[in-house]
């Protein structure tokens, strides 16, 4: 089984979930910029944890055959408070790293004018840089914050299918199915969703332009219920190719809107000197 | 130098013609030149000295700012040190590997904090990079050493760290062989680096016996 975990937040994890999760399957993953819990005082601490996220967390990854890009954003909650909105003029130069596959995590926390105008910004943003949107929704409120999410990507103009709604339940599901936008689904180990009730939403809508991920971050989390989705889906008998459609091509899918994804992990002898090198290859990515 | 095929060499030729004709447009070519120019197309490894597309593209793009700004070796400084602070990974690590062509910008204070920055960090693609020749032009004796330990510390090949025969003397032997001791006492086992660095000659080199 190989996984594509589209959202987890690994600045946040250890090496020994690095290594339990490549054993697990995971080969990629995409990290969004988000909170870290303790609240930001100023924009410098963003550029560090956005350097962050496009050096050292990409290096680690790569330590243990894990493909990591990132998402990169002012996140919801922070987008509130005046000492940090200013990182929204710095946005620009870090979507044009490589390693930047989608604007986010943007979207509503507490639902002010403040998040509005930042998510409003941001969505501009990912189609001046033709990145695909990922939108984290509420925990509170959450059916308004989505229908409201909907309304501001089309009032931006962005294709419904360069974006993701990510946290998605029962209940918020089929509004973000209608308006034709991709949703994600936070399997945790015991809030939010879990492997049986994402396996009954498949069931029930089948697999098209749906993402699970763990969402593992510094809360109460678990790298590995990717796997267990996969898990429960063939235990209620779904196939390996359609675990694959939902654990792997649709992440790709959705990301590969970038054009910057780079999923093949590479075969390098550690002794490779910089010049005269014959391992170089001169295609044009995607 | 590594060559490149024909279309990258034309997508490259023609940003190097605009860095030319506007040095300020290395500021978007020159993070962008992976996608725009080349890169390689797996995901980027661990190994600290794997060699990338996108590094080879990103050192002439360099090279080219510093023939551009050639008369005002200042602004170069300047702009190499901004494409390193803004730079992601792979930016940073092109920054060093070209630091040490760039003759004013690359031999003056500012390229030696690039330098200097990059050897605090624990990616080994940077150190490695750090540790070409910018390195060997850049470092004084100490920091020299103490980037040598750190090599055999985080796993970067001494092969990759540009003038050791020339620098490796006496006092950072010293410094081996306590970190070689070290490691006797815990039972682990010395790096071949390191053996090879005390004992030039090698354990594999004839003795007077066999
Ligand atoms: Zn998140």
């Amino acid at each position: 089984m190989r996984i594509f975990d589209p959202h987890i937040h690994m600045t946040s994890r250890t090496t020994d979930d690095y290594e339990a999760m490549h054993a697990a399957g995971v080969r990629a993953v995409v990290e969004p910029a988000f909170w870290l819990g303790q609240p930001r005082t100023g924009v410098d601490s963003f550029i560090d944890y956005f350097d962050a996220l496009l050096g050292w967390e990409r290096f680690r990854a790569a330590q243990f055959g894990i493909a990591h890009h990132c998402t990169i954003a002012l996140n919801p909650k922070e987008a509130n408070d005046p000492r940090c909105t200013p990182v929204l003029d710095l946005l620009p130069r870090y979507l044009a790293k490589d390693g930047v596959v989608a604007v986010g995590e943007v979207g509503f926390d507490s639902m002010t004018e403040a998040e509005e105008t930042a998510f409003t910004r941001q969505l501009e943003l990912a189609g001046e840089h033709g990145l695909p949107a990922m939108v984290h929704t509420p925990h509170r409120d959450k059916l308004a914050g989505t229908h409201r999410t909907l309304e501001l990507v089309a009032a931006v103009g962005l294709p419904a299918g360069h974006v993701l709604v990510d946290h998605l339940n029962e209940v918020t599901v089929d509004v973000v199915d209608d308006a034709g936008a991709w949703m994600g689904f936070s399997i945790y180990p015991d809030t939010k969703m879990d492997p049986h009730r994402m396996v009954a939403i498949l069931e029930r809508r089948g697999l098209d332009r749906v993402l699970v991920n763990s969402a593992a971050d510094w809360g109460r989390s678990d790298p590995l219920t990717t796997r267990q989705t996969g898990d429960a889906m063939l235990a209620a008998g779904f196939s390996d190719d359609d675990v694959d459609r939902v654990l792997w091509r649709n992440p790709v899918e959705f990301y590969g809107q970038s054009g910057r994804l780079l999923l093949e992990t590479p075969q390098v002898k550690a002794t490779d000197t910089f010049e005269g090198s014959s391992v170089l290859r001169g295609e044009r990515a995607s | 130098m590594t060559t490149l095929d024909e279309q990258t060499e034309q997508r490259l030729v023609a940003a190097e013609t605009a860095v030319r004709s506007d040095p300020t447009r290395v500021r978007s070519l020159f993070p962008a030149a992976g996608r725009d120019i080349g890169r390689t197309r797996t995901a980027p490894g661990a190994a600290p000295g794997e060699v990338r597309l996108e590094d080879v593209v990103r050192v002439r793009l360099l090279a080219t700012l510093g023939e551009a700004l050639a008369e005002d070796p200042d602004t170069l400084a300047r702009e190499v040190a901004d494409l390193y602070r803004f730079g992601d990974a792979a930016e940073r690590r092109a920054v060093l590997l070209g630091l040490a062509t760039l003759v004013d910008a690359g031999r003056g204070e500012r390229a030696a904090l690039l330098v200097h920055d990059a050897l605090r960090t624990n990616d080994v693609r940077l150190v490695a990079a750090a540790l070409g020749p910018a390195g060997a032009a850049l470092l004084d004796a100490d920091a020299f050493r103490q980037a040598v330990l750190k090599c055999l510390f985080v796993g970067v090949p001494l092969d990759l760290v540009a003038g050791l025969d020339q620098r490796a003397d006496a006092p950072l032997r010293t410094m081996v062989a306590s970190y070689a001791d070290e490691r006797r006492a815990a039972g682990r086992a010395v790096p071949d680096d390191a053996l090879t660095l005390l004992d030039p000659a090698g354990p594999d080199a004839p003795t007077q016996e066999s």
